[in-house]
């Protein structure tokens, strides 16, 4: 429990309204978007300045009192999610884009700025941000970089990672420190702590400030769907445009389900009745890009798609994405609840891994649907259940450990931009060794010596931020995890 | 003392028994006085392509591998490293590759060492071997240590093994040669293309005997390469103060050129130095710099200079910092370095007894 004294103090930083205390007001951030979990936080304050989140983490870490950055919560694997009786640190307020510098193309912004606003602000300069979550309209440049976040279009130019430049920090400690510059050579001399900090789920603190770089805007795309009668040859399909030499911007994949829910709520115009569609899109120098073009459609004419559609206007275009981006959301509508896993595997491996995928589904007799970033190999099954149902969660949560592991099995991984968070700690140790999972607390504990800054998430531990789920979570039945 | 092992585990041993170690590389780059109570640890055994899959866009080399040996693989099956990793004929490997962040021309186009690095393994301090990231291009479990190692000059690890991304190679490159009256004038053309959506392989700019020249890569497929040159020669004429343009289509060995820092071969001292272009003109007229030339569109420098000492309060001043790339020097990082307390803390962890350099 938070002493009073404490709750002054917070108070002092963040008066009024915006040091949240009351139970009401604290619900809209008892979870983020996994939210099979859910743990009360004992404040939540809303800061306006650097000075005031810089004040708030020396207070907490002075007291010993854990806290979580938040951006807009839209986390998957419960990285945002509160520790019980600690306090939020909710970065909303801090949305100025402070900077905008067209011919050094990079742009400075608070770590509270939505990804897509950055895009809309420098399009008058003929520029956008490249990494494009789906949640891209909802999400911060702050929760990006806490998880190295990243989106349809990061096969050529990267994640969040790829895009930061320069960063000012909090450590969780309350030391501020800065690194890298606006030349796109970021750091340049010493370890490239911008890469070490960028995914490490706020384990190393807090963002301050940003310090991006910028694209200048693709002169041409070219959008191709392509429908196949199986997921597996749809999977096939991206090895043998990878396989050819093509650096497509993007290439995803939705099944028979993603895109029954997308068109549905969108009506994107996908073609009918595929089992699994290919949506490859080329971008950069038009005279470029059209040679790529015919170069692609050989490619996806031998690799036995039914019907293959190509986008003729930026309306079709626009709408291809759209209904891609809101896949998650409109799978949402079909079932009460769903998990979203985010493995990766080595792309060769898709077909089967889309294969094994299928398989388990029918023995656990949970639906799945799958939209993902096929050219990354990196999965998305969203696994569909009914959270009212006794054991539900947990019989999707098993499902959900049994495509991980397909994962490493097939030499992947674990999480490809969703992180580690609460959800997947504890399959961190069948990807690492103990060693490595010893270094990796040890840095931990090296940056954060009283363990405030996010604890619990992303390295499996027993400092575990409690839990009001529907039943016992895996976790838990493992003991790795506790309720109060 | 020197020794060479063959092995991760061997290294780790050696790590364990030594006061101090050092490791070293293909010795292309910077040397640095060394000390009796240090160990030297002679990497050339941990050296060959451990896997290379080309239809994963991947490989793993044992960290001395010599960066030729990993071109030459790639090359064979139309792939590459866009970032040129600098002195790459002068037998520069890809540890130290990675250990300097030595990226070069190409990095324009993709990004750099940093934005290719997948995996990595190493023995830190504690003499254990550590692995960090993965085989797969994409990877958010763990801490990002194949990023951290980019860079580290050996401070916190000796790496090992190293997995790498790669892209396809462009068919067919063409350089544009352009005549600028100064380096202003340069930067402002660079500056000119930033929102055009012109797609440089590299942008390199040079200032000797009163005028300055540049040159502008492109890649792609071969029928459209000539098409794209003339076209971007005609935007530069209208749109930047460019004297003269001349196509160099043969423009491998001009590269490599660059590569080998053949413009610096008279100088003892060479520094890298990442720059916000903005800054470039202030760095350009300090009195310490010999020749400098500019690369991935102004943002970083090479720099030759006589006077190390003066260079780094040059670069002090300007709130920038550097890395020397040849010479001689006790500590080859100059200028300022702000972030050093986040560094200070991961040195803690990873070498708790100061077997490596001091950061
Ligand atoms: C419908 C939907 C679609 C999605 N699609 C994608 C996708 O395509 N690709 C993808 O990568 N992700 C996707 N996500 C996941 C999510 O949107 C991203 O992880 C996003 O980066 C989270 O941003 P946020 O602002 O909501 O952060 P939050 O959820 O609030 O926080 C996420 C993590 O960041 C930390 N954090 C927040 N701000 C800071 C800061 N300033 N400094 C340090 N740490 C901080 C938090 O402590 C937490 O650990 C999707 C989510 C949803 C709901």
């Amino acid at each position: 429990m938070l002493t009073s004294t404490f709750y002054t103090q917070l108070a002092e930083i963040c008066p009024g309204n915006r040091c949240l205390t009351r139970a009401v007001d604290l619900l809209p951030y008892e979870s983020d978007a996994l939210t099979a979990f859910r743990a009360t936080p004992g404040a939540v304050v809303l800061p306006e300045t650097e000075a005031e989140v810089i004040a708030l983490v020396r207070l907490c870490h002075q007291a010993g009192v854990p806290f979580v950055a938040r951006g807009s919560g839209t986390s998957l694997s419960g990285g945002s999610l509160p520790i019980q009786d600690g306090v939020v640190i909710a970065l909303n307020r801090l949305n100025a884009i402070l900077k905008i510098d067209p011919e050094q193309r990079t742009a400075v912004v608070q770590p509270g700025v939505i990804n897509l606003n950055i895009s809309k602000a420098v399009a008058k300069h003929n520029l956008y941000y490249a990494p494009d979550p789906s949640s891209q309209s909802i999400c911060t440049i702050g929760g990006n970089v806490a998880f190295n976040s990243g989106g349809a279009h990061c096969l050529k130019y990267g994640m969040t990672s790829n895009h930061v430049l320069a960063m000012r920090v909090v450590l969780p400690d309350g030391e501020v420190v800065e690194m890298g510059s606006e030349s796109v050579e970021g750091m340049g001399v010493g370890p490239d702590l911008i890469g070490m900090f960028i995914g490490s789920e706020g384990l190393f603190g807090i963002a301050l400030e940003i310090t991006v770089r910028l694209l200048p805007i693709p002169e041409q795309y070219r959008t191709v769907l392509a429908a196949y009668d199986s997921l597996e040859s749809a999977g096939n399909a991206v090895a043998a445009v990878v396989a050819s030499g093509l650096l497509p911007g993007a290439m995803e994949i939705m099944d028979k389900l993603a895109l029954k829910a997308a068109e549905t709520a969108v009506q994107a115009g996908y073609p009918a009745g595929a089992v699994a569609l290919l949506i490859v899109e080329l971008e950069g120098e038009a005279e470029q890009v059209e040679h790529e073009f015919a170069q692609l459609i050989d490619v996806i004419k031998a690799s036995g798609a039914y019907e293959i559609q190509v986008a003729e206007t930026a309306a079709q275009r626009a709408k291809i994405w759209k209904g891609r981006k809101g896949a998650f959301s409109s799978v949402g509508r079909l079932s009460p609840d769903y998990v979203v896993q985010d493995g990766v595997v080595p792309r060769s491996q898709l077909g089967k891994a889309l294969a094994e995928i299928e398989r388990l589904s029918a023995d656990y007799g949970l639906a799945v649907a799958n939209v993902f970033h096929a050219g990354d190999g990196n999965l998305h099954p969203l696994i569909l259940y009914d959270g009212r149902q006794p054991g539900a969660l947990e019989h999707a949560e098993a499902f959900a450990g049994e495509i991980l592991k397909l994962c490493i099995a097939l030499g992947g991984t674990i999480t490809g931009e969703h992180g580690v968070g609460m959800e997947k700690r504890a399959y961190m140790p069948l990807l690492f060794s103990e060693t490595d999972m010893d270094a990796m607390y040890a840095i931990r504990l090296a940056v954060d010596t009283k363990l405030v800054a996010n604890p619990g998430k992303k390295l499996p531990s027993d400092e575990a931020p409690a839990l009001k789920l529907h039943g016992m979570h895996p976790l838990e039945q493992a003991g790795i995890i506790s309720r109060e | 003392m020197s020794k060479s092992p063959t092995t991760a585990a061997e290294v780790a041993k050696i790590v364990n028994a030594a006061t101090h170690v050092t490791a070293v590389g293909g010795r292309s780059k910077w040397t640095f006085p060394a000390a009796d109570t240090v160990t030297e640890i002679d990497l050339s055994q941990l050296s060959g392509i451990v896997a290379y899959a080309p239809d994963e866009y991947t490989f793993t080399a044992k960290a001395n591998t010599p960066l030729v040996e990993i071109i030459n693989t790639l090359a064979a099956r139309q792939q590459y490293l866009p970032f040129d990793p600098l002195l790459a004929n002068a037998g520069a490997t890809l540890g130290g590759t990675v250990a300097c962040n030595t990226s070069g021309s190409g990095r324009l186009r993709y990004g750099g060492v940093r934005d290719f690095i997948l995996g990595v393994r190493f023995v830190d301090g504690n003499g254990n071997v550590l692995r960090g990231g993965g085989n797969v291009v994409k990877n958010a479990s763990g801490f990002d240590l194949p990023k951290f190692m980019v860079g580290s000059l050996g401070r916190y690890g000796i790496m090992t093994e190293i997995t790498m991304k790669v892209f396809p190679k462009p068919a067919a490159f063409g350089t544009l040669v352009l005549q600028f009256e100064s380096v202003a004038a340069a930067l402002q053309a660079s500056f000119a293309l930033a929102n055009q959506p012109f797609e440089l392989d590299a942008f390199d700019f040079r200032h000797t005997n009163g005028s300055t020249t540049a040159w502008i890569r492109l890649g792609g497929l071969p029928n459209t390469l000539q098409p794209r040159l003339t076209r971007l020669q005609t935007w530069l004429q209208t749109h930047t103060s460019v004297q003269t343009i001349d196509t160099l289509l043969e423009d491998a060995a001009h590269w490599q050129g660059i590569n080998a820092l053949a413009f610096a071969a008279d100088s003892p001292n060479v520094v890298k130095i990442p720059l916000p272009p903005r800054k470039l003109l202030h760095l350009d007229e300090d009195p310490a710099i010999d020749l400098a030339h500019y690369y991935c569109a102004g943002n970083v420098a090479l720099v030759t200079t006589t006077d190390i000492t003066a260079l780094g309060s040059a670069l002090t001043r300007l709130g920038l910092n550097g890395l020397l790339l040849r010479g001689t020097a006790t500590n080859p990082q100059l200028g300022t370095r702000h972030w050093l307390p986040f560094a200070q803390r991961i040195k803690t962890a990873l070498d708790p007894h100061q077997k490596f350099l001091e950061i």
